[in-house]
């Protein structure tokens, strides 16, 4: 998906001569430029070829070659295929790259996030801190030669526990029996220093109003601990009065190293992983990753898997919906319940997912080529009484309960407003972009699996506000019913694997950018394979932590009350934020 | 819980009586008490935060166990459920929320990252178990526990309250309360008071 149509390629290098080069790296696709001509380059590419989307900044360490990579990945909301673009810059500190926040402010984060794990520093970033470690922390962890403390070796299984089974504890090999481990020289009593300087410090960077009377201005931190932050994620806004003048997201309070694991872990290894970035839709999350790698491994999965595959995809975005729509309610103040009617049905929708895969959330269900097993007896039987009788009559009662409710109108409607072009600009995605009036779907842009069989319609809803939001939730969980029972209807019999099962996979050298519309928004995996069994790269472009990117402007100027109202509409899920 | 069930055995009622009258000891009693309004704090970290709230939902109910009341503040809770991955940066808030918390208090660790680092123990950013730092009265396996298993934690819970005498329990003693857990500081990594000779003597080496 991630290949420039061929078309396109001519386009490009005629466009743009002696800026662009071909990326010939078997297995690689895209364009590699010069860090000088990139802003010149993305300004032409947003404003005259209508790349008006960029979904993905990362970051690669080729540490054989000694040379860092930053790649793009850009694409118009109108829909098709995507650019990928990529700077090289050789691998000695500083490492520097242009900023594109002036250009795409979505990579605001992006780019925060390739400098704290990469040390990549983007000149010209207005506020480049650290984003998922705090400020202080040594190293850059997502580097080939960075260690952590309990690093046995570069790739799994350990040769110290396997073929033998042996049992060893990580603790057992570390100097202080702890994952920790500190700089040569290090002392504990003489270095001590306040990692929130620096958040407070760009707090405090913020155009003031010159006009009417001059009042003080106080800092406020809501949460990691707080009961309508979605988890541990916490938020410090600068309010004057009750409105909020600045707001930084802080995060990372959930950082546990997804990236780096996976990239010890040998590729089947990844899938339970996936499960645990956001937690309430694991289905999605296997699917994108299984598309990712079956991209690379040039595999088809089977007809009968194919329609597994959707029907639990869309089923994990009404579980998923459900839950939002309930934890955006409490945060509105209507407490636990319409949580309660909500759960009830993602109970239903959680039984079928224990029937297929053994487990509630955790699903692990996809492999690569298929899924890992066939739906069991009766399974067939419980979705069809789920979604031909009881789901929509459910969905209807609970929207009918909600959606006229004068509370919920007054605080949703007109309030968090984000405009379409705000969105774009931004990089948000899924129903967040969406509310905004951006008919923008990676199903219909960019149809993957089947999803161009069936029929469903693209949620859209003009305002932007908290309401919309709110609505266009409703709406993808009747139009996720829809394409559920279609795939009921056509549900193939045969086989639900296309390979034969096995431990380890064997992954052609190359990179691959699969993307899915993830409940949250657009769920991307980028994998670069090097040919041995674990990901040299493995990143995961999360629609939660980006779509945060437009947090901070919904809420600059709004009352302090609608923080929480706007974080719930956003619906976030700090598994993926923090990954 | 039955009136009989309160009874202590060596006491023999009138059966007309039974259903109305129970003699017990104090302690019996007020520990029942207790067992049955256990207030755990609001607090989700990971994964395990939403089977947690499933639990609380209708299909499972912790409202039978007295449970239900979540408290956001520390202030006013007595179970502190670990439900999910403790990251280095997460931890001292945990501790500073723990020591917030008025005795008695119990800990239970949900799941296998908040009791031992679980998937995620090799990660950078991970502490390998909340019980580096505080102390732990009951670990619930499973990636997540499913909710019955967390009932079946919180009546683990209920059990220990129940055995605790009035007499000998910690915080009924004269003296002084339990010490304060120190606050973990961020540093080039983690750094934990308790460990700072250790780490100047690690240097060495």
């Amino acid at each position: 998906m991630a290949t420039p149509a061929p078309a396109q390629t001519l386009d490009l290098s005629a466009r743009f001569p002696g800026v662009l080069s071909p990326d010939t790296r078997p297995g690689y696709s895209g364009w590699i430029l010069d860090n000088s001509n990139l802003l010149v380059f993305a300004t032409a590419l947003r404003d005259e070829l209508g790349y008006d989307y960029l979904s993905s900044v990362t970051a690669v360490d080729y540490l054989p070659e000694g040379k860092m990579e930053v790649v793009y990945h850009v694409y118009k909301t109108t829909g098709g295929a995507g650019v990928v673009f990529k700077i090289q810059v050789p691998r000695a500190d500083p490492i520097e790259v242009s900023s594109l926040v002036s250009i795409y402010p979505g990579a605001e984060f992006q780019e925060r996030e390739a400098w704290d794990l990469f040390g990549i520093k983007f000149t010209g970033h207005p506020d480049l801190r650290r984003i998922l470690m705090w400020e202080g922390f040594a190293g850059h962890p997502m580097r080939k030669d960075w260690h952590e403390p309990y690093f046995e070796e570069e790739a799994k299984p350990l040769k110290s526990r396997w073929p033998e089974g042996k049992m060893i504890m990580a603790e057992s090999k570390n100097l202080y029996g702890d994952n920790i481990a500190y700089p040569a020289g290090f002392n504990p009593e003489s270095q001590i220093f306040d990692p929130e300087k620096a958040l407070y410090a760009a707090l405090r960077t913020y155009q003031k109003d010159e006009v009417g009377l001059d009042t003080d201005h106080i800092i406020v931190n809501l949460g990691p601990q707080h009961p309508s932050t979605h988890g541990v994620f916490r938020v410090a806004v600068v309010l004057d009065g009750e409105k909020i003048v600045n707001l930084k997201p802080v995060m990372g309070y959930l950082h546990r190293n997804h990236e780096k694991i996976g990239e010890r872990n040998t590729f089947i290894m990844n899938m339970p992983y996936t499960d645990r970035l956001d937690y309430l839709s694991s289905m999605s999350n296997n699917f994108g990753y299984a598309l990712a790698v079956e991209k690379l491994m040039n595999v088809k999965p089977t007809e009968r898997a194919e329609y597994i595959r959707v029907m639990m995809a869309e089923m994990t975005r009404i579980a998923n919906h459900l839950m939002a729509i309930g934890a955006l309610l409490n945060d509105l103040g209507a407490y636990f319940t319409p949580m309660l009617y909500a759960l009830e049905e993602r109970e239903l929708l959680l039984d079928i997912f224990e029937a297929v895969s053994g487990s509630r959330m955790m699903c692990n269900y996809f492999r690569f080529g298929g899924v890992a097993r066939d739906l069991p007896e009766g399974t067939l039987q419980k979705i069809k009484g789920l979604f031909f009788e009881r789901l929509p009559r459910k969905i209807e009662e609970i929207d009918r309960f909600l959606s006229e409710n004068e509370i919920i109108r007054s605080r949703g409607i007109g309030q968090g407003v984000l405009t379409a072009e705000d969105a774009i600009k931004y990089s948000a995605s899924g129903p967040l972009l969406r509310a905004s009036g951006i008919p923008y779907d990676v199903r219909r842009a960019e149809p993957y699996s089947i999803y161009d069989r069936f029929e469903f319609d693209v949620v859209v809803r003009t305002n932007g506000d908290i309401y919309d939001r709110l609505m266009v939730r409703f709406d993808e969980i009747r139009q996720s019913i829809r394409i559920v029972q279609q795939a009921v209807k056509q549900l193939p019999d045969g086989p639900v694997m296309a390979l034969k099962p096995m431990y380890q996979v064997r992954v052609p050298p190359g990179e691959a950018y699969g993307r899915v519309e993830g409940p949250k928004g657009e769920l991307g995996f980028y994998v670069i394979s090097n040919g041995k069994p674990t990901p040299w790269r493995y990143h995961v472009r999360a629609p939660s932590f980006i779509n945060l990117t437009a947090f901070g402007p919904i809420c600059i100027g709004q009352k302090v009350a609608d923080v929480v109202a706007v974080l719930g509409s956003i619906d976030i899920v700090l598994g993926e934020v923090d990954r | 819980m039955e009136s009989n069930e309160l009874n202590s055995p060596e006491n023999e009622i009138p059966p007309e009586l039974q259903a109305q009258v129970a003699i017990t000891s104090l302690d019996k009693i007020y520990n029942w008490g207790r067992s049955a309004s256990v207030w755990p704090l609001m607090f989700g970290l990971a994964c395990c935060a939403i089977e947690m709230i499933c639990a609380a939902a209708s299909r499972f109910d912790i409202a039978r166990f007295g449970m239900e009341i979540m408290r956001p503040s520390p202030r006013q809770s007595d179970l502190m459920i670990i439900s999910g991955t403790v990251t280095k940066k997460m931890i001292p808030i945990i501790v500073r929320l723990y020591n917030q918390m008025p005795e008695p208090k119990y800990v239970l660790a949900m799941g296998a990252c908040a009791s031992g680092g679980g998937p995620f123990k090799e990660g950078y950013n991970v502490v390998s178990g909340v019980d580096k730092f505080i102390p732990v009265d009951v670990y619930v396996p499973g990636c997540p526990p499913t909710p019955q298993a967390l009932l079946n934690g919180l009546i683990k819970i209920q059990e220990k309250i129940k055995c605790e005498p009035i007499k000998t329990a910690r915080w009924y003693q004269k003296g002084p309360d339990m010490a304060e857990i120190p606050v973990p500081m961020l540093g080039p990594d983690l750094i934990d008071p308790r460990k700072i000779p250790l780490i100047q003597n690690g240097k060495k080496n």
